[in-house]
């Protein structure tokens, strides 16, 4: 009796772990991606990234014989909303959503929620080139990623100038307040919510306050108020100096690029180092522009993949993941010409013939080298973004 | 026996009214507790409702860039019909409206955006030598908090509509002989057609006016390109709070929406009792017998007002056009210093699905209104069926409820269902507003076609089918081709029901025109701008000209 129990729960494993792709047997994991159809649901706004994402497309295509859709979202919270009600509907298999394009609170979120795959990342056969020592890639604003999800590139905030209308890059958030207050209306920041403008408030934040050491922690209303008050106090002097007074924001980061390239604002935040000579590249800001971080540094961070629980096609999502970690996809990536992204790669662990194609990269004339780029920060927990963003809103976000 | 038809207009409404029906209820049920949304509690989302800080402006928003768009609007085709009544003026307008009418929201929003932005076209034409800015100056135009940029906007896309309207309905009604008389007896031309003709006019144009007025409360695209920011419009922020990955407050968009609606329905009953109000004082100045004619002196602001609007929606899309062709374009230069295609080979290899896409969505769901359309009408004919007001006012009725106020219901409903959204869905939902413009285009020239053609080939022997399909479609080639052009760039335009029926995953032109605004590359969003626009005007360009190749021997049934 015992003994067909015991037969009936090992059929009845056998049966669910069938159901889920096994990223440990990579060859079983090739075999069913064949033909898959993975949908890609990442943010669409920006040019670049969707020819990046193209780019991915067809490579897969060829290699591995997955089909690749990119699901332009105009936030990466609707892919989360998607996987969410699926689960709330009962949908545990066949979901909409294969891989999604995210960080920080999404991915806290999901994982909380028990809505991810996994773990798969540390599995997959080029997680051998991942520089788990120097960068940041286990962990997501504090919380392990523990493999759910698996690092695709690493960002890092500086800010864009236009040399033709300052002189010097200013060195810190004071200094920017100096200058807007010497040349009101010629500075901005995307709209908190919006990802890039939440990441101004942390950035000024870490470089206003003291003892960044409660910024680990998940963030509590005493901490909150105390950390806080000198963000406030920065934003209540800046926002009157601001484009337009600030009674009006660009909506996202390319929005605040264009409104550079239009010759409306002189300095913006970028959370790419890559961006502007890309956007030089492609007509998109005046060749004058140039970067630089502040001199207490600034705010790092790794964007990852992830794949639902319930995905469609967990096996061509892996395989997408995988193809992207490869040094080829990566040093596509790192050229300013695609896409301008840090690679998550350790050269160390690659072939002399993968290492000359990083090595024979032009990073593009407005890009810092490593060197100069400093360590990034670390990013705070998630819990301040959220904090942050009520509070703004409540502050600035209605007239 | 006949086979009886009688269904196919109960069909036509049941297609009109069920998904609006469902999506209504999908957004009270939840908020009564009748339908249970996991994590949402009703009487929380009321209460959250009325916390959020931008409710008021949020409100006001929705009902100043209402009632002034329509207001600025009907003012516009009322000066324009008055002032230019059988003059060339009138005429070339009359040829723009199929171009500006068929341009897609979202498209002709970018191409005013740049125009009026302070470092947009105009501005780049006017600097530095005559503005003296070598910097854009830092003026609050687009996205003001008071949404004037946004009902400007309203007001010049939707006067085409309404002059559309007016002149269908000044077809119908002896507006020749009104004329005459009175300026017979010493009116001036404009001061008769006020007294004489607007009235019977505004009678016939009463529902598109509330559309316009219940559209411009509500619209979602156009807020998001050139409404205010700090807050949106009502409309935008219940799209935000729908597609927020805390499904809590998708019952707080319900709520939003339930006030959405009641906003609408409390302007329209303010716009009713105006009218009511406006028509006893018009009246009184009507039989008063005064002779006005100082109004004729408006002609030059009538030509002048009707020529800016028009242009301004076609010189936005000219730069679209250029954006699409642009190299480096800076701040002040009037136009870009290199022209290069390599915007186009850049955006343009990735336009093939989604013009794939609209197009399936755009023709089947045109081929399924005119089946149910010309279905409706031939029922009518067969079967002595006169359309009562009642039916009439049904046919307006999904244009009348806000999009916003059902379509989100009808989102929560299939995910309680646990039906996967998708083309089909996305396909009936678009048939919601596809069937009323299909039938108020083909219904004047299906009823207006001569009978007697039918008889003789009865006569002859043929059966209702025989004469249908070899007499009456084939007569009315022209205008069926129009309304199937109709169809499709109302299919075209569609944004918010292709968002929430298909779940993100369904990229059309419009949906992908839209996301791309939210980055604000302006080449890409030239280039899908264009795509979009071409989109909603070539089924027009076939409806002009293919009737003129098949009748080419056959003048009287060739367009004019």
């Amino acid at each position: 009796m015992k003994r067909i129990t015991a037969a009936l729960a090992a059929t009845l494993l056998a049966t669910t772990a069938m159901a889920q792709p096994d990223p440990t047997n990579w060859e079983s994991v090739l075999e069913e991606a064949r033909g898959q159809t993975v949908y890609w649901n990442a943010w669409g706004g920006s040019t670049t990234t969707n020819d990046f994402i193209a780019w991915v497309g067809d490579r897969v295509a060829e290699e591995y014989d997955v089909t690749l859709e990119h699901v332009k979202l105009t936030d990466t919270a609707d892919a989360v909303a998607r996987v969410l009600a699926e689960q709330q509907a009962g949908k545990n298999e066949g979901g909409a959503v294969d891989i999604i394009w995210l960080n920080g609170e999404n991915f806290a979120s999901m994982k909380r929620q028990d809505l991810l795959f996994g773990p798969f990342a540390e599995q997959l056969p080029n997680w051998q080139y991942v520089d788990t020592a120097g960068k940041t890639v286990q962990t997501d604003f504090t919380i392990p990623t523990d493999g759910y999800e698996s690092p695709w590139a690493m960002a890092q905030v500086v800010f864009m100038y236009d040399t033709a209308d300052i002189d010097a890059p200013l060195p810190s958030m004071n200094a920017i307040l100096e200058w807007a207050q010497a040349h009101p209306g010629r500075f901005t920041y995307p709209q908190p919510p919006d990802f890039l403008g939440a990441t101004f408030l942390k950035q000024a934040l870490l470089d206003l306050t003291d003892d960044p050491a409660p910024l680990m922690q998940p963030a509590t209303p005493e901490t909150f108020d105390k950390v806080t008050a000198p963000l406030w106090d920065f934003l209540d002097k800046l926002t009157p100096v601001l484009w337009r007074q600030g009674q009006a924001y660009p909506q996202t980061g390319p929005q605040q690029i264009q409104l550079m390239n239009d010759g409306e604002i002189d300095l913006a935040i970028s959370f790419s180092p890559g961006e502007a000579s890309t956007a030089i590249a492609n007509f998109e800001l005046p060749d004058t522009v140039r970067t630089y971080v502040l001199d207490k540094g600034t705010l790092g961070n790794a964007s990852y993949l992830a794949i639902p629980y319930n995905a469609n096609a967990a096996a061509g999502a892996m395989v997408v993941a995988n193809f992207i970690l490869s040094p080829e996809a990566q040093a596509h990536g790192l050229d300013p010409l695609n896409l301008g992204y840090g690679t998550v790669l350790d050269m160390k662990t690659l072939s002399d013939e993968q290492k000359a194609a990083f090595d024979a990269i032009e990073l593009g004339m407005a890009t810092l080298t490593p060197a100069e780029l400093g360590t990034a920060l670390p990013e705070p927990h998630p819990s301040w973004m959220e904090m942050l963003k009520a509070e703004w809103t409540t502050r600035y976000g209605v007239k | 026996m006949r086979p009886s038809l009688t269904w196919v207009p109960r069909l036509t409404l049941a297609a009109l009214l069920l998904p609006v029906g469902a999506g209504l209820w999908g957004v009270i049920a939840p908020l009564l507790g009748l339908v249970h949304i996991a994590g949402a509690d009703p009487d929380q989302a009321i209460a959250d409702l009325l916390a959020w800080p931008g409710l008021t402006d949020a409100s006001a928003l929705s009902i100043t860039s209402g009632f002034g768009a329509t207001l600025m609007a009907l003012a516009l085709v009322v000066l324009i019909l008055s002032q230019l009544h059988g003059t060339r003026g009138l005429a070339v307008l009359r040829r723009l409206l199929s171009p500006l009418l068929s341009m897609p929201h979202a498209a002709a929003a970018f191409g005013l955006a740049f125009l009026i932005a302070p470092s947009g076209w105009i501005a780049r034409l006017f600097s530095p030598w005559a503005t003296g800015w070598a910097q854009p100056p830092d003026l609050l135009i687009l996205n003001d908090p008071w949404g004037i940029a946004l009902t400007l906007g309203l007001a010049v896309k939707e006067a085409p509509f309404l002059l559309l309207m007016s002149l269908a309905a000044l077809g119908q009604i002896r507006a020749g002989q009104s004329l005459l008389i009175a300026r017979a007896l010493g009116h001036s031309l404009s001061g008769a057609w006020l007294k004489t003709v607007f009235p019977a006019v505004y009678r016939q144009i009463r529902l598109p006016v509330y559309v316009v007025l219940a559209y411009s409360m509500t619209v979602v695209d156009v807020a998001m390109i050139l409404g205010p920011t700090l807050p949106t419009t009502l409309s935008v922020q219940i799209l935000r709070w729908m597609s927020d990955p805390d499904l809590s407050l998708r019952l707080l968009g319900a709520a939003g929406a339930l006030l959405q609606l009641a906003l609408v329905i409390g302007a329209l009953a303010v716009w009713w009792v105006g009218e009511h109000l406006i028509a006893a004082l018009g009246r009184r100045w009507i039989t008063s017998g005064a002779r006005s004619h100082g109004i004729g002196l408006l002609r030059p602001i009538a030509s002048g007002l009707g020529t800016a609007s028009a242009a301004v929606v076609l010189t936005g899309i000219a730069g679209l056009l250029v954006w699409s062709f642009a190299g480096q374009w800076s701040f002040p230069d009037a136009l870009p210093a290199p022209l290069t295609l390599r915007n186009w080979q850049r955006f343009g290899p990735a336009l093939g699905a989604p013009i794939q896409e609209t197009a399936i969505i755009a023709l089947t769901t045109t081929l399924i209104a005119l089946i149910l359309c010309i279905g409706s009408l031939e029922a009518e004919a067969r079967h002595n069926l006169r359309p009562t007001t009642r039916a009439m006012a049904l046919l307006y009725l999904p244009l009348l409820v806000p999009q916003i106020a059902f379509l989100p219901g009808l989102q929560v409903l299939l995910l309680n269902w646990g039906l996967t959204s998708g083309r089909w869905v996305v396909i009936l939902s678009h048939l919601v507003f596809v069937i009323p413009y299909v039938f108020l285009s083909l219904s004047d020239p299906w009823r207006a076609w001569d009978r007697r053609y039918g008889t003789v080939g009865r006569a002859l022997g043929a059966s209702p089918n025989r004469v249908l399909f070899r007499i009456r479609l084939p007569m009315l080639l022209t205008p069926i081709l129009t309304a199937a052009a109709v169809g499709c760039a109302v299919s075209v335009g569609q944004y918010l029901p292709t968002l929430l029926a298909g779940g993100g995953r369904i990229a059309t032109l419009t949906t992908e025109a839209v996301a791309l605004t939210s980055g604000g590359n302006r080449r890409a969003i030239g280039v899908y701008g264009i795509a979009q626009t071409c989109a909603a005007l070539i089924p027009f360009a076939i409806a002009l000209t293919l009737p003129r190749i098949l009748f080419r021997n056959r003048r009287a049934l060739r367009p004019e």
